[in-house]
């Protein structure tokens, strides 16, 4: 028996074998990718610390204690400052770290909510238009521009206030109205996707209509999916927090990072830790979602960098 | 061209006509505005009282058609709190929006177009580094929280400028920052990516083979062409911040459009957020058209119809 090139042909080469499995290769740019990387770690910091609010804090984040009211937080040089009350407590005494810690759960629950709302909204319409083009393609097109052309903000606080606010009225507003970036970027990752050959091939074999979309398109544009689901869910949390600072978003006495700027608005000339210590909390976990979805592009698409 | 612009004006209209139906079945997403209008626990007769005033009793269509009969006429009906035409009241405030978004505006160009050149002209060095730095923190900071601490710092520690009013141009200058630097990141990476492309093409490698100065190539040669989107994003992104001003406005008590829609969301004044929300996304849609006709004047092989 002669040793053919035929006989090999399915049979992997020294090289194929020792090469790094696609996963692989992810696996090691992720691992090199710092902005994935700090940013992860501060979200799953964030992510741990609203889950375990009721075991690290011993307060109730509703539990006023007038008597103990705007203790200063503990790297302030004041004889009150009290390792007891870590980030102090606001100006109806009620601990300020406990509310931080439970703010964290609504800007995690309003973010993953309308992420997910405007998620199915947006992926929707987006594959729909990219894989079919032509009318519906016009029509999804002139949908995104009608969308566009309503002011977010104006739009969610005139809704929310004919309605009345609540925590599922502000998801629901908000999931509502910010689908438009999920359905231009799949729209176009579906337009890339649809000329490629084994899209042809599924539909010469017969494949129906909905096996390709969800077999075939689907897993191929998924990454882009996950990095503009990263981003809408810093657009939700920042959405919600100026709603809330508005007085149109949660009510009261809820705990929402916005609100309790908002309730600061007012002592901010003299204890100004009020705004800045939520602010910050906001700044970081939009941040940090921030990068994590910008790190997510760079390592499934690094074409897409610039 | 011509089709181009036919076309374009065409999806401009149709645009135009739904926002204003959208806006329009705005004030019914509770079901009935009367009793939003009255408030909880209203008496019966009061409700009657105030779907006859309002005219919530004629048909949905009739109400429709009237309305947008009125705007087209520049007639929006009165306001329900402000006692005169909502047509008079959003006048006398547009122009103090546009100022603010001009000036911020302004300032985003200011900061991001030289940021943006800078870092696509050295890549990766440390002006890239910080350009990044400026959009990703800009894309991270609340609007509000930032405009509070601009006024903690700028207005109450250093005393350099008023906080809050809308009397003298001094008083624009911390809500025209607060606002533009929202939309700094996106100008800025957007700068960048266009000369990074423009940078990597023939003609400017011709430019340079003929021994042109570098700054020659740089801004006569290559800046033109990549400051073409930015020029049409400048414009969509001065409509969403007329939107956006009624955060900064109500903060720093601004006495424009912004300021007056949030007081007719706190009073349930229907009328005048109706016409607000409508004039605001038609400025928009107008920004959108003059920016597409333009590109299309600019770049013949957008003109596919």
């Amino acid at each position: 028996m002669v040793e053919t090139g035929l006989v090999r042909a399915g049979i992997p080469t020294a090289a194929e074998i020792l090469a790094p499995s696609p996963a692989a290769v992810l696996r090691r740019r992720a691992l090199r990718h710092w902005g994935l990387l700090i940013g992860g770690t501060i979200l799953a910091i964030i992510i741990v610390m609203a889950l375990l609010a009721p075991i690290i804090s011993p307060f109730d984040p509703y539990d006023q204690q007038l008597g103990r009211k705007l203790i200063p937080p503990i790297w302030h040089a004041s004889a009150k400052a009290t390792w007891v009350h870590p980030l102090g407590t606001d100006h109806l005494g009620r601990d300020y770290l406990t509310r931080l810690l439970y703010g964290a759960q609504i800007s995690l629950l309003i973010g993953v909510s309308a992420m997910l709302i405007s998620g199915v909204i947006g992926t929707t319409i987006g594959v729909l238009a990219g894989y079919f083009g032509g009318r519906v393609d016009m029509v999804v097109n002139f949908i995104v521009t009608t969308r566009l052309s309503m002011p977010v903000v104006l739009v969610a606080l005139a809704v929310v206030s004919i309605i009345g606010s609540s925590l599922t009225v502000v998801i629901w507003v908000l999931g509502l109205l910010i689908w438009d970036r999920f359905a231009v970027v799949m729209r176009s990752a579906t337009q890339q996707v649809r000329v490629r050959e084994f899209i042809t091939a599924a539909q010469a074999v017969g494949c129906s209509t909905p096996r390709i979309l969800l077999t075939e398109v689907a897993p191929n544009v998924v990454n882009h999916l996950i990095v503009v689901a990263t981003l809408e869910m810093a657009h939700a949390i920042l959405l919600e927090a100026a709603l809330s600072f508005l007085g149109l978003g949660v009510q009261p006495p809820t705990p929402s990072w916005g609100l309790m700027i908002s309730e600061a608005k007012g002592l901010m000339f003299f204890d100004p830790w009020l705004i800045t210590i939520p602010g910050v909390a906001l700044f970081l976990l939009v941040l940090s979602i921030n990068m994590l979805g910008d790190g997510l592009r760079d390592v499934t698409a690094p074409e897409n960098r610039n | 061209m011509l089709a181009f612009t036919a076309k374009r004006l065409g999806i401009a209209l149709l645009v135009a006509l739904t926002v204003s139906l959208i806006t329009f079945s705005m004030i019914y997403v509770s079901g009935d505005p009367a009793i939003a209008i009255a408030g909880e626990g209203a008496r019966a007769q009061d409700i009657e009282a105030i779907r006859k005033f309002y005219g919530f009793d004629r048909p949905i269509l009739e109400q429709y058609f009237s309305w947008l009969g009125g705007a087209l006429q520049g007639d929006f009906g009165r306001s329900f709190t402000l006692r005169q035409p909502v047509a008079d009241v959003i006048a006398a405030r547009l122009p103090v929006t546009i100022t603010l978004g001009a000036l911020a505006i302004a300032f985003a160009l200011v900061l991001a177009i030289p940021l943006g050149v800078l870092a696509a002209v050295r890549p990766n060095s440390i002006a890239d580094r910080f350009a990044l730095t400026v959009a990703v923190v800009g894309q991270a900071m609340p609007t509000f929280w930032f405009a509070l601490t601009l006024i903690l710092w700028l207005g109450v520690y250093w005393r350099l400028l008023p906080i809050t009013g809308s009397d003298s141009w001094l008083n624009f200058i911390m809500p025209a920052i607060a606002l533009g630097y929202y939309v700094t990141p996106a100008i800025m990476r957007l700068t960048r990516a266009g000369v990074l492309e423009v940078l990597s093409s023939d003609y400017i490698r011709t430019a340079r083979a003929k021994g042109l100065r570098p700054m020659t190539v740089l801004f006569k040669h290559a800046l033109r062409n990549a400051i073409i989107p930015v020029v049409s994003l400048a414009a969509v992104q001065f409509g969403f911040m007329l939107g956006g001003s009624i955060v900064i406005e109500t903060i720093f008590q601004i006495n424009g459009l912004g300021y007056l829609a949030w007081e007719s969301i706190q009073r349930k004044d229907l009328p005048t957020m109706q016409a607000i929300v409508l004039s605001l996304s038609v400025i928009y849609v107008l920004l959108t058209l003059v920016a597409d006709l333009l590109n299309a004047f600019l770049d013949p092989r957008l003109r596919v119809t």
